[in-house]
């Protein structure tokens, strides 16, 4: 199936074969349209670009988007970003990642609104790392709208514009006689028409307004519209191409034995066997930073990924231990619940807490979650080509300018001989915005003198880490006339900022009130909300939706505890403390659409309310009694996101929290024993499986509010709305996760 | 060791250690790269092929023990088979895929399915397939199944 989407891998090798000796060396892969490329290719095109705003701000630009020309003028990198061609075909550059949020839909069809052409011609091409160009280009904190939507509309706008005036030049009309549509304009009395292919010469020569006027939001004809996703049929036919895809000339597979205890050093290893392997190329020891820190390990090259197995089976690696706390699930859990009473480093404060709390909180309890892996569906991985002078790498990676930067200093080569190629990501979820696989890739290729590909094995990805942390919270809370009138909050986990032995974090972990609705800090009276920072040779990061993620079962259990100490229906409990005509609305559409009212003997119903980069979310949890355990019959989702650019690829993200929100409640968790993350593959790290789904109904909000996040404002609420259900029904409450389902 | 193998078609002859997982033989010695790795333990469905015409896990099945006569067929021509396309337009329809990474398996999976049996029930389709999608996409599965079942036997109809 054709497709308009072109990777760097695309462009670079065509590989139905791999040549176990290449012929061709790597390297020149087109993924940046220059002016010049299309000079000499499509004839003369109108290109525009913007300027990324902080360097627009410090060199005066009033406005970022401009033409090669006036970029060269001013002496500014632009990064052509729009382009037309003569033959009027339109290629955008993508510069954030595609992991299953639909970017190369959702973008394009941004920027089609105001350009005023057919979403089906425009073209995406895949942006290299370079932050001078694109400013940040991570894919993370629900980001690829709500942070490109405006730049995306004003492009578009501009182009138009510039389009619209070179047709109104050349019929000598004014341009306000003239309009844009599918790709031609048209000047309205006459009739006569001019498709943009024929008037990008002209338009190119001319300046760019500043400040087009943009459409009304009532007069969008695409965001807003359920467009199908331009990679779908990529993607049901494998020819979706993965960083684990990636395949080179000459290229060879590596699999690293890496530290169990996560900060061991290399002792000694013996690869005599291992190098006995058939295909076992070379065993060599090689590193990955996190967090400034080096990770060792030792990596079996071989010429296929089953030949790097087996030799990495067959190698004996002495580590080193020295100094390194043996942590354990238990010992872990333990030095958590303890920091419970030590004095928390206090992020928000609000009243006198100790005074309205008293001497018997209406609510005092105990919340725990645990280490989670992100288990990308694609595991880990990257190729990377390093020689004396260059680098380049291709993979799955969710900051592509991160990895440019890093690999740069790491490998000391200058920025420009450094060239990092995005692929399609199986899944990130955060773990790919991480550096370490991309440089570890690296130093493997520069020491054996090859391109290399050095895939984690799922074992590897689900117990090496970076994990997401396992927070245990202490939540006491007092009411006066049914409401809440004082809360207090610790949080015992390790900080992502400064998480290991040796760190002495001071500063208290703002994000500890993160997913919690900001009315409640308005509302509420008395407050202390604050963190007690947990040092551990455990990596710990941010996994999809952050803090959120373990934040919201506490908050939002303890709410409906809260409305339950005041004897009220918890929708009408958490009604009295919000004003905002927006929230209120949120909560008559999940009333509504979930039968709230309307509730059944022999069911439990359970609620959440939560924020979570810049959106609202609100679920409701239906169950029902199932030989000794639960059954979830469905579930409810509302979703505030601001503008809905496609409804469609927004219910997929809800979906996709959802069912990721429900493996880490009731099925998986990572565990310690003797120093090291227990061996796991998905066995005994249980997904949950078709069958293990509710129905599940998403609702958007149709308002024009800002966007907001989509691809993780699901998740956070969906644990607390289950074990609220859960309570409803027997009157057993949840506090501990993950929960068996079948046992509770 | 050299192995002659049918796959999609064409027949290979293969320099592989006997025990090498088919998985393996078809990424990196044919450079299929449509069928994934997801675990290398049978347990996310990532890797699923037919061999002839039955949904195996690559990941499991060794070279040595497939067969000199057996067909194998990939993610890479199951437009080939009258239910495969069917599945696959039905997953375009339903916009069924998010990252994609785990969507081959399940494709090759559900055309195991519809084979034996033409038109499944949710339950039958729950217990069939066991594949894993870390992105969720579980929820539209059952609707693009039903789907293409209904496609196939209508048009199958006389
Ligand atoms: S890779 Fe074969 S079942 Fe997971
Ligand atoms: S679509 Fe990403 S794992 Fe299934």
């Amino acid at each position: 199936m054709s497709s308009n989407i072109r990777t760097p891998m695309d462009a670079a090798v065509n590989a139905t074969t791999l040549t176990p000796n290449g012929e061709k060396p790597v390297t020149e892969v087109a993924t940046q349209p220059s002016r010049r490329a299309f000079l000499t290719t499509g004839g003369t095109a109108l290109v525009l670009g913007f300027v990324v705003p902080r360097l627009a701000r410090a060199e005066g630009l009033a406005n970022g988007i401009m033409t090669p020309e006036a970029a060269s003028a001013a002496g500014v990198q632009l990064n052509a970003f729009v382009s037309i061609d003569t033959a009027g075909k339109v290629t955008l550059m993508s510069h954030r990642s595609e992991m299953g949020q639909g970017a190369y839909s959702v973008v394009p069809q941004i920027l089609a609104e105001e350009l005023e052409v057919d979403i089906a011609t425009i073209a995406i091409v895949v942006a290299e790392g370079d932050p001078q160009k694109y400013g940040s280009q991570l894919t993370g904190g629900s980001s690829t709208v709500r942070g490109g939507i405006t730049q995306l509309l004003k492009t578009g706008a501009t182009a138009r514009d510039m389009l619209v005036r070179a047709a109104a030049t050349r019929w000598n009309v004014a341009p306000d006689t003239c309009k844009a549509r599918l790709g031609q304009v048209t000047h309205t009395a006459s009739g006569r028409t001019l498709g943009y292919g024929a008037l990008v010469e002209d338009a190119a020569k001319l300046t760019p307004n500043k400040d087009v006027a943009l459409k009304d939001r009532k007069d969008w004809t695409l965001i807003g519209k359920p467009i199908p996703r331009a990679d779908t049929p990529l993607k049901v036919n494998g020819s979706a191409r993965f960083g684990i895809d990636v395949r080179i000339p000459g290229m060879l597979f590596a699999v690293v034995e890496r530290s169990p205890r996560f900060v061991g050093k290399v002792k000694s290893f013996d690869a005599t066997k291992a190098l006995l392997v058939p295909g076992v190329k070379h065993v060599v020891k090689t590193e990955r930073d996190v967090f400034g820190k080096m990770r060792e390990g030792v990596a079996v090259v071989a010429t296929s990924t089953w030949a790097a197995i087996k030799g990495r089976r067959a190698l004996v690696v002495e580590w080193d231990n020295t100094g390194i706390p043996e942590v354990s699930s238990a010992s872990l859990t333990a030095a958590l619940k303890t920091s419970l009473s030590s004095k928390p480093l206090n992020a928000k404060t609000k009243g006198d807490v100790a005074a309205a709390l008293g001497a018997t909180p209406a609510v005092d309890a105990i919340y725990e979650t645990p280490y989670q892996a992100h288990a990308c569906m694609e595991p880990i991985n990257c190729t990377a080509h390093v020689t004396d002078t260059a680098a380049e790498i291709w993979g799955p990676v969710q900051a592509p300018d991160w990895n440019r930067g890093h690999l740069a200093g790491a490998l000391k080569l200058p920025m420009e001989k450094v060239k990092v190629n995005m692929t399609f990501l199986g899944g990130g979820f955060g773990r790919k915005a991480f550096t370490d696989f991309p440089l570890e890739a690296a130093l493997v290729s520069r020491a054996v003198k090859a391109p290399v590909q050095v895939v984690w094995t799922r074992e590897d990805d689900l117990s090496v880490g970076p994990f997401r942390p396992g927070a245990i919270y202490h939540l006491r809370g007092a009411l006066k006339d049914g409401k809440i009138s004082a809360i207090e909050a610790t949080m015992a986990a390790q900080n992502l900022m400064e998480q290991e032995p040796g760190d002495t974090p001071k500063k208290p972990n703002d994000n500890v009130t993160e997913g919690l609705a900001e009315t409640y800090l308005e509302m509420v009276p008395n407050y202390q909300f604050g963190d007690v920072p947990l040092v551990s040779p455990v990596p710990v990061m941010w996994w999809r939706s952050v803090y959120s993620s373990t934040n919201s079962f506490a908050y939002e259990s303890f709410l409906d505890e809260m409305a339950r100490a005041a004897k009220m229906d918890p929708i009408a409990f958490r009604r009295q403390h919000f004003d905002s005509p927006r929230l209120h609305a949120l909560v008559d559409k999940l009333e509504s659409v979930s039968g709230w009212k309307d509730r059944k003997a022999g069911t439990g119903y359970g609620m959440s309310l939560t924020y979570c980069f810049s959106s609202w979310a609100a679920h409701v949890v239906k169950v029902s009694k199932a030989g000794t355990g639960i059954r979830i019959d469905k579930v409810w989702t509302v979703l505030d996101c601001g503008v809905a650019v496609n409804p469609d690829v927004i219910r997929q993200q809800v979906e996709g929290s959802i069912v990721m929100a429900l493996g880490a409640a009731v099925t998986h968790e990572v565990t310690f024993a003797m120093g090291s993350a227990v061996k796991k593959n998905f066995d005994t790290y249980q997904l949950p499986r078709l069958r293990d789904i509710p129905p599940i109904e998403v609702h958007i909000m149709e308002n024009g509010e800002p966007a907001g996040g989509v691809g993780e404002p699901g998740l956070p609420g969906l644990t607390p709305a289950l074990t609220n259900a859960i309570y409803d029904l027997t009157g057993s409450r949840i506090r501990k996760l993950p929960f068996d389902l079948a046992k509770v | 060791m050299k192995t002659k193998l049918t796959v999609n078609g064409r027949t290979h002859e293969v320099d592989a250690d006997a025990d090498t997982p088919l998985l393996w033989v078809l990424r990196d010695h044919l450079g299929l790269t449509g069928t994934k790795y997801g675990c290398g333990i049978a347990r996310c469905g990532a890797c699923t092929v037919h061999v002839d015409g039955r949904a195996v896990r690559s990941c499991r099945q060794e070279l040595q023990t497939v067969a000199a006569t057996a067909k194998i067929t990939t993610i890479e021509t199951l437009d080939q088979n009258a239910r495969g396309k069917a599945l696959q337009e039905a997953w375009i329809e339903h916009s069924v895929p998010q990252c994609g990474y785990c969507q081959s398996g399940f494709l090759m999976a559900a055309t195991s399915l519809l084979e034996r049996t033409p038109n499944p029930t949710d339950a039958q389709i729950d217990t069939a397939i066991s594949n894993l999608c870390r992105c969720g996409t579980y929820p539209r599965m059952h609707a693009a199944i039903r789907s293409a079942a209904r496609r196939l036997t209508t048009s199958e109809a006389p």
